[in-house]
């Protein structure tokens, strides 16, 4: 485990360049929640979800799916699946830029392998993952959905719907990752929701819940195995992740100010002083 | 002009019911999903007959949008149904993302449609539904006209693949067209020819419209009227055909004038083949209580009003 472990962050830590250096060149984009989730994502593609890329089919038959109900973190997203071989590295480099596959944010037009599912607008992705969920359970297809939400996220309305459904229906082969960051948009998710103890709503819900550090492998990895465990269970898995947005740049860490704005060509290299380049950049 | 019977009034939601059962049958991939309203969409014989096939979701209509598109995803044919205003209004984002976008094989079963439904008034009664589902791309839009065609319409969504909204209504209405006839999704049915006016309808003004072509006739006015089933695509070829044999037009639909099919028939005509035409709408206005026969009237969608329209065309 230990070697698997060092695996998953060099991993992650190449993954943290991608996301800068895609915004960076994009002038746009969403690195704090990226930074924030790196780490949930490197460890749910390249070591807990039954899928790869040869294999990989939009209806996901047969196999593990993954939906991300936060779209915009598609510079996280995207990095893994390039990373994980689903795209060619170099593609990364396109992000945003007109004509692209990888779009701002995740587009099932372009052919993109990997995306099982549009998103963007927010508190939908859980509503689908479910649906997707519930067409294993009758098919008796015995793979599990993924499906990736943000604290702030969970603001929506149709989150809840999807909980009360997903819990009433039995469903557990979904299994639905929070990044719990305490940050949105325009400040802390206390200042601009009030104080929200996810575990207890969860709980209030019908759901399995686990907390995990999202930052640390061991963690994220013993989370994944209690969920697992709890397949059999009759009620889905909320897994919260709590995770600091930006993490991995000093200057980036901590705060709601990177959520959507691109790092300038400076800050970019610094960020890069801080983020060892594991497995080679994206070029050019 | 060619005389058509009324078999006996029945609601198009029935007609529905009835689709969805056939369909059903014959495609173990259909999945029927309601919010609270099995009854009302008259879901409960395939209820029974698949109770595995049949998802209560509730009064959540957002989150049964997004489970349809997931059950389509994975290679089930959706079907989700509600009043007309909770599965388009309340849910456009959700439709535009995960059903359009998304290209999700999802088939939206709309019913208590425009202002026949009647008594429970403005806020269940949407005239709006038609616009706002005409501008999805890809989005096939059907508004069949009686019990036969809605049953056939549910079949042939079912066989199709892709985004459907279907669009049917509450009170019982006359049933007139034939029970075997299939259904061609974009196909414009000419109910009868005529040469001084064309009057478009859809939904349960094709009736009307049949009507006020008969009392026309006495006034020696030869009315051609055309059943638009399918709003979105529209059958331009068939539309144009007509008007340029009959030089007038009169759109009739339980819609507000915005974004309605008078306004898709009035921009075909204005860019392919300049005619004079007419409104027959619920013009822009919000519904109130009453019954729908007296809501058809005051609202100025019955026989007598296209009659009405068709006449200050010709004379």
């Amino acid at each position: 485990m230990t070697a698997n472990k060092e695996t998953l962050k060099k991993i992650s830590t190449q993954v943290r360049r991608d996301i800068i250096r895609m915004v960076t060149r994009a002038k746009s984009g969403h690195p704090g929640g990226s930074m924030s989730s790196a780490d949930i994502l490197t460890a749910l593609f390249f070591q807990v979800m039954d899928q790869d890329p040869a294999r990989w089919t939009r209806d996901g038959r047969d196999q593990d799916v993954f939906i991300l109900s936060a779209g915009h973190l598609t510079p996280v997203y995207y990095s893994v699946l390039a990373r994980a071989g689903y795209f060619p590295v170099n593609e990364l480099g396109t992000f945003r830029k007109m004509g692209t596959r990888l779009q701002g944010h995740p587009s099932v037009r372009r052919d993109l392998p990997g995306i099982t599912q549009a998103s963007g607008s927010l508190g939908q992705g859980l509503s689908a993952a479910a649906g997707i969920a519930l067409a294993k359970k009758l098919n008796a297809d015995p793979k599990r959905v993924f499906v990736l939400c943000g604290d702030g996220e969970c603001e929506e309305g149709q989150i809840w719907e999807a909980a009360q459904f997903a819990a009433h229906h039995g469903l557990d082969n979904l299994v639905a990752m929070t990044d719990w960051n305490g940050q949105q948009i325009d400040g802390t998710v206390e200042s601009v929701a009030g104080s929200a103890d996810l575990e207890a709503k969860w709980k209030s819900f019908g759901w399995n819940t686990i907390v995990a550090d999202g930052h640390d492998f061991d963690a994220i990895l013993e989370a994944f195995a209690k969920a697992d465990a709890l397949r059999g269970s009759g009620l889905p898995v909320m897994i919260l992740f709590k995770t600091d947005m930006g993490n991995g740049v000093d200057f980036m860490a901590g705060t709601c100010k990177w959520h959507g704005k691109a790092p300038s060509e400076e800050q970019c290299a610094e960020a890069m002083t801080q983020l060892e380049e594991t497995l080679g950049d994206f070029q050019p | 002009m060619k005389k058509y019977t009324d078999s006996g009034k029945k609601d198009t939601r029935s007609g529905f019911g009835a689709g969805l059962l056939e369909a059903g049958r014959a495609d173990e991939r259909i999945i029927a999903l309601t919010a609270d309203l099995k009854g009302s969409l008259k879901m409960d014989a395939f209820a029974a007959e698949f109770p595995e096939r049949f998802i209560q979701c509730g009064i959540a209509e957002a989150n049964m949008v997004g489970v349809a598109a997931g059950l389509a995803i994975a290679g089930k044919i959706p079907f989700i149904g509600s009043f007309a205003e909770f599965v388009t209004g309340r849910v456009y984002d959700q439709i535009r993302q995960e059903v359009s976008y998304g290209n999700t094989n999802v088939k939206i079963a709309s019913s208590h449609a425009g202002i026949t439904l009647g008594e429970d008034g403005a806020t269940h009664q949407t005239m709006e539904d038609i616009a706002l589902m005409r501008a999805l791309p890809g989005m096939v839009v059907i508004n069949p006209c009686d019990y036969n065609q809605t049953k056939a319409a549910t079949i042939a969504a079912a066989r199709y693949e892709g985004p459907v909204y279907l669009r049917f209504g509450r009170p019982g209405v006359p049933n007139f067209t034939d029970p075997d006839a299939s259904f061609e999704i974009g196909k414009a049915y000419v109910m009868n020819e005529g040469s001084d006016a064309t009057v478009f309808a859809t939904g349960h003004l094709v009736w009307e419209a049949l009507q006020a072509a008969e009392a026309l006739e006495q006034e020696g006015i030869s009315v051609e009227v055309v059943d638009i089933a399918t709003i979105k695509p529209l059958d331009e070829g068939a539309v144009l055909a007509s008007v340029r044999k009959t030089g007038r037009a009169v759109v009739a639909e339980e819609h507000n004038r915005a974004g309605g099919l008078g306004e898709s028939i009035a921009a075909l005509l204005a860019e392919k083949f300049p005619a004079r035409l007419a409104y027959v709408n619920g013009m822009d206005r919000f519904g109130q209580s009453g019954t729908p026969s007296e809501l058809m009237a005051a609202y100025g969608l019955d026989a007598a009003h296209i009659a009405e329209a068709v006449r200050g065309l010709v004379g």
